[in-house]
């Protein structure tokens, strides 16, 4: 069957058609209207250096995560030791994730590993000293547990990270997570990437606490911190001189409420001064809380922290009771609409940090577009008149099948969606070099066997023969490199080594299998006596 | 069209002593050339630290942007020209806000707002260099190990010894080409040592598949005249490939613009090594453990 002419230039056929058909879109800037449906709709996809955006690695602090959850979980044993009447000294999160207590009693230990049976099943003892007739324990979280909280913390940034982008608004970003701990987000076309840094990296942890009036905030300054309270800052912004100061706040360390209990937040102008502020709307559990503590704290200073910075403290005047609060303070409308963003996305659970960022400015992609097109047309060229000098009309069949080569190797990144960089750009222009080794080395042999004395179609034939096990296993050596390239390369290297294996692979049909129906065709049909070679 | 003439007989196997001297030479020169410069020039990639590319609408003297970096305490800027009216800033501090305004303060003081476009901003940690490097250089042994394994199989466990040899050979002297010329070391150049490493194999693995095909027909030549027959047989389809891909790398280099510039430049290299290191290194190696096996099969009678 593969010896019929027609069979094997059917085949090539579809090949062929099938591979334009992927390009259609990529090249016919708009398909008339009828005629649409019957296309695929995307285009060969650029990578970032190609269309300009924005990559990140971030890497996620699960340990933050871990630490926190430490810190409230302190806070709720006090609570218990309490109530079950265990006589502790100091409970309080220490280094790291752990906690650490001492407990006045002797039998306090088995009281302990009681509770935390029943109520704390996450956490374990990790340490105990005798001290004092009573014992120091450490607590910490268990293995297991942690791991499970660690990967719940990435999986969740994740998700908030997704939302976040989805509400800003970019046209196709991929947030995956990688490894462990990091997340990638690819964001094409970013316009202002220093913007959508903020937007991803802010933790956008809102807390509603009191402020400590009992005690001096001065003396707090000094250093004598009251227990129960902590010093936080918040900027001012001068309004005559512009210059942004500190204000120092002393507020009660319980934090009331969060920005879980958020509904929504938007962003409003206010009359008075064409201002804008980020209004926000408690959901139903957070409205009665809302109700509870400015009822319970009438002229009391409730201040407003977002990541740990004071936005604003104003005095409780009365009962609040419609669940709504808005947050103030000298903000761009930008700003101000970012913070509805965060605020909507709720909270990412562990600070996030870069770890690796490439932006790309549209206007560089667009030159190295026209660069790599511009190198794989002289490129070719050359490749394509040097191979009809030295070999003739046989230089011209391997000159067409290299067109083919590239038409089918493009075809095939369209058709599965592969993204193409500017690596991936050069890879095809290598692939232009090399692809034609398959028929220098056909046609070398051709050129032994026939000044051995051989007739056209007997040296035709051993030629192919012989040569094709050469260029298999010198394939497959070139794919074995390009498959580690692959495997440990990132971003744009990996559109290198893609678009080389495809192109060497694609070389093995176009310059072998191609190639032959034209010498074929040539020797049966037309019989011709000379090989011009 | 013919570069080498049918029938042509240079005696490579004869030259093997002297082709060994020189590719020693030029190992050895590799490697002092990498200690004295304390190492490889590592970029951003593998090294962390953040590069700047901007582009000014009019002449903007490096002089003039080293000093607007050093007004904002980034002394350490290596300011480099790719080009008309635009330059790579390259500092070990990493991108962080802080860094992006005092960078917009000095160019805009220096030069006016609106004389400049940040293009690209690249920043690696150095918890991400560490992975890299380490990637880069599992891929690289990874390679060589693969094609060690592939080779042995297709062919002999020497073959692929003289063929590793070869590779290892080529990564050195690319390196210490790169190094000599001070040249930044990237992940595009990993992945142009990758691809050197496949090059080279391929016309390696041409010479080799001729050698066997040689032996199949004649079994009472000897391995060293062999050797040399087939590389003579090979010759012309080696130069022919080589050409044919230095002129596309040629268009790459020439063409292809900054980011790719480098990546050609070693590739070029690469090939060059590589297509010397298949004629006159690959084969030969395989000669010297056929000779060792034999002596030692003498000695043991």
């Amino acid at each position: 069957m593969f010896k019929s002419l027609k069979f094997r230039l059917a085949v090539t056929a579809v090949v062929s058609l099938v591979a334009l058909y992927f390009l259609v879109p990529t090249f016919v800037a708009q398909i008339p209207s009828p005629l649409d449906r019957y296309f695929p709709k995307d285009k060969i996809h650029l990578g970032l250096d190609l269309q300009g955006g924005m990559h990140l690695i971030l890497e996620v602090d699960a340990d933050k995560a871990l630490e926190s959850l430490m810190e409230r979980t302190a806070g709720d044993l006090k609570e218990s030791l309490m109530e079950n009447r265990i006589r502790f000294r100091n409970v309080e999160k220490a280094q790291g994730a752990t906690i650490s207590m001492e407990l006045t009693e002797a039998s306090g230990k088995t009281a302990l590993e009681k509770i935390l049976n029943e109520q704390f099943s996450d956490l374990e003892i990790t340490s105990s000293a005798p001290r004092e007739g009573g014992q120091l324990i450490t607590l910490g979280v268990k293995n297991k547990r942690a791991a499970d909280l660690k990967k719940l913390t990435v999986e969740h940034s994740v998700e908030t990270i997704r939302n976040r982008v989805d509400q800003f608004g970019v046209a196709e970003p991929e947030i995956i997570p990688e490894g462990e701990n990091r997340i990638m987000v690819q964001l094409p076309g970013i316009k202002d990437p220093e913007r959508a840094k903020n937007l991803i990296g802010k933790t956008a942890l809102l807390e509603f606490k009191l402020v400590d009036e009992e005690n001096s905030l001065d003396e707090a300054l000094r250093g004598n911190v009251p227990e129960g309270s902590v010093v936080a800052y918040g900027s001012r912004e001068d309004r005559s001189s512009g210059q942004r100061g500190q204000v120092p706040y002393l507020l009660k360390n319980k934090t009331l409420l969060t920005g879980a209990s958020l509904e929504t937040a938007k962003v409003q102008i206010s009359d008075r001064f064409g201002e804008p502020h980020v209004s926000m709307k408690f959901n139903s559990q957070g409205a009665a809380d809302f109700d509870r503590i400015t009822n319970e704290n009438v002229r009391k200073r409730l201040a407003i922290v977002l990541d740990g910075v004071v936005h604003s403290a104003p005095v409780i005047q009365e009962r609040i009771s419609g669940g709504q609060a808005q947050i103030t303070g000298n903000f761009t409308m930008d700003e101000a609409r970012d913070l509805a963003i965060v605020l909507r996305a709720g909270a990412l659970p562990a600070p996030v940090n870069i770890l690796e960022e490439r932006t790309v400015g549209p206007s560089l992609g667009s030159d190295s577009i026209r660069q790599g097109i511009m190198a794989t047309l002289i490129g070719f060229f050359l490749v394509v008149v040097f191979m009809f000098i030295y070999y003739r009309l046989s230089g011209l069949v391997a000159d067409s099948v290299l067109i083919l080569n590239v038409i089918i190797l493009l075809g095939i990144l369209a058709g599965f969606k592969a993204t193409l960089t500017l690596p991936g750009i050069a890879g095809i222009v290598l692939v232009i070099g090399m692809a034609v080794d398959a028929n220098v080395l056909i046609f070398e042999r051709i050129r032994e066997e026939l000044r051995l004395g051989k007739p056209p179609r007997a040296a035709i034939d051993a030629g192919y023969a012989k040569a094709f096990v050469t260029i298999l296993d010198s394939n497959v050596t070139t794919l074995i490199a390009a498959l580690f390239l692959f495997a440990f390369g990132t971003g744009p290297v990996k559109g290198f080594a893609l678009t080389l294996s495809i192109g060497i692979v694609v070389s093995m049909f176009t310059a072998v299998f191609v190639t032959r129906i034209i010498f074929d065709y040539f020797i049966w049909n037309r019989s011709i006596q000379r090989i011009s070679i | 069209m013919e570069f080498i003439k049918p029938g042509t007989h240079f005696d490579f196997v004869g030259k093997m002593k002297i082709a060994v001297g020189i590719s020693a030479a030029l190992i050895i020169i590799s490697i002092l050339s990498v200690l004295l410069h304390g190492g490889l020039n590592f970029g951003i990639d593998f090294a962390g630290g953040t590069i700047i590319q901007v582009k000014f609408s009019k002449a903007a003297p490096a002089d003039a942007i080293r000093s607007a970096f050093a007004g904002i305490n980034v002394g350490d800027a290596i300011i480099q020209e790719i080009g008309e009216n635009e330059v790579i800033v390259r500092t070990n501090q990493p991108m962080t806000k802080e860094l992006q305004a005092k960078v917009d303060q000095a160019m805009t003081g220096q030069f006016g707002a609106g004389q400049y476009e940040i293009r690209r901003i690249e920043f690696v940690g150095p918890k991400v260099g560490r992975d890299l490097t380490q990637k880069a250089v599992l891929a690289i042994v990874f390679a060589w190990i693969g094609m060690l394994i592939y080779i042995a199989w297709r062919f002999e466990f020497r073959y692929g010894l003289g063929a590793i040899i070869a590779l290892i050979h080529d990564t050195i002297i690319v390196i210490g080409v790169l190094s000599l010329l001070n040249k930044e070391f990237t992940l595009v150049i990993v992945a142009a040592l990758l691809t050197v490493i496949g090059y080279s194999i391929n016309d390696t693995i041409v010479v080799f598949d001729r050698i066997r095909e040689n032996r199949k027909k004649d079994l009472k030549r000897t391995l060293g005249d062999i050797i040399n027959a087939s590389v003579n047989e090979t010759l012309s389809r080696t130069i022919l490939t080589a050409f044919t891909v230095i002129l596309v790398l040629l268009s790459l280099f020439f063409l292809g613009g900054p980011v790719i510039h480098d990546f050609a430049f070693a590739l070029l290299v690469g090939l060059v090594i590589g297509t010397y290191s298949s004629i006159f290194i690959a084969s030969p190696i395989v000669l010297a453990f056929e000779n060792i096996q034999i002596s030692k099969g003498k000695r043991k009678k």
